[in-house]
């Protein structure tokens, strides 16, 4: 089920990310993201629900994993620090079929104590989202 | 009387759900409680131990809907509209989590859920979840 040329996942994806099958592919410079990194989640048995479609909790890890690269990325070069989820609202727009989907996140806004970020998945056409989420992070400043 | 049996479907569970590890605890006519198993696999934060979201979402998707599937009294598909997770606090590393999903309201297309997940105390939950699912076969009449 694999690419024959993924980069594979940068040790700082966590373990999770490995389970999804994650690949880095690039960061998104032309899109809002700026320097946000795409991830890519091959469709594979470990990510399935239903048969036949991606399972949401795969997709919400996806999610969760582009918005924590984007969050990661802002942070890095804003003087650096630690994170820690609050909250995550996911919203399915298309079912996830038998293809690799992509995300990525954006950071809507990072202050000193909270960060807003957007993630959202998309199979071949980005302007035709599966699935997108919000999600809110306490900073924790180095 | 319920002729849906969340503790088989479970079972033969394939995917995702199975990768994870989850197994079924118990139910009642509008609810459903499974276990996620801890593994090292599942860390979202390696820093702390602490678990990622992904595998929170996933075990609450699959104990809402059966929650849903309880209370229709039958498995009729279905596709997650939305769901919201709060983070109430980090699950301790080594625990397994249980998650108990709950369908308060079933309309022809729609079902309401709620949920808690705790690591071993129901009173300490470590995230409270809602969400909403779209019937896929609104028109298929009760069997």
């Amino acid at each position: 089920m694999s690419d024959p040329h993924p980069t594979p996942a940068p040790v700082d994806l966590p373990p999770y990310a490995r389970l999804l099958g994650l690949i880095v592919e690039g960061t998104d410079d032309a899109g809002p993201a700026g320097r946000a990194p795409v991830l890519v989640m091959p469709f594979a048995d470990a990510v399935l629900g239903r048969p036949g479609f991606l399972q949401g909790g795969a997709i919400a890890g996806l999610l969760e994993m582009a918005a924590i690269a984007a969050l990661r990325a802002a942070l890095s070069a804003d003087g650096g620090g630690r994170i820690k989820p609050v909250d995550v609202s996911v919203d399915y727009m298309r079912g996830g079929r038998d293809h690799p989907t992509r995300a990525t996140g954006i950071v809507t806004r990072l202050g000193t104590r909270v960060a807003n970020v957007r993630a959202h998945a998309w199979q071949g056409d980005p302007d035709q989202p599966i699935a997108s989420a919000r999600m809110n992070y306490l900073v924790v400043r180095d | 009387m319920i002729a849906f049996d969340p503790a088989r479907l479970v079972s033969t569970m394939s995917g995702h759900g199975r990768r994870l590890g989850l197994a079924y605890r118990a139910h009642g006519p509008d609810w459903a409680e499974l276990e996620l198993p801890w593994s090292p696999d599942l860390i979202g934060d390696p820093d702390r131990d602490v678990l990622a979201s992904g595998p929170i979402v996933a075990l609450m998707d699959v104990a809402t809907s059966l929650g849903v599937w309880c209370r229709r009294g039958r498995f009729v598909a279905h596709a997650t509209l939305d769901l919201r997770v709060d983070y109430l606090r980090p699950a301790a590393p080594g625990r397994a989590v249980v998650g108990r999903g709950e369908c308060y309201r079933l309309t022809r297309q729609v079902s309401f859920v709620r949920g808690q997940a705790h690591d071993g105390d129901p009173d300490d939950p470590v995230a409270h979840v809602a969400g909403t699912f779209m019937n896929m076969t609104p028109q298929e009449p009760g069997r």
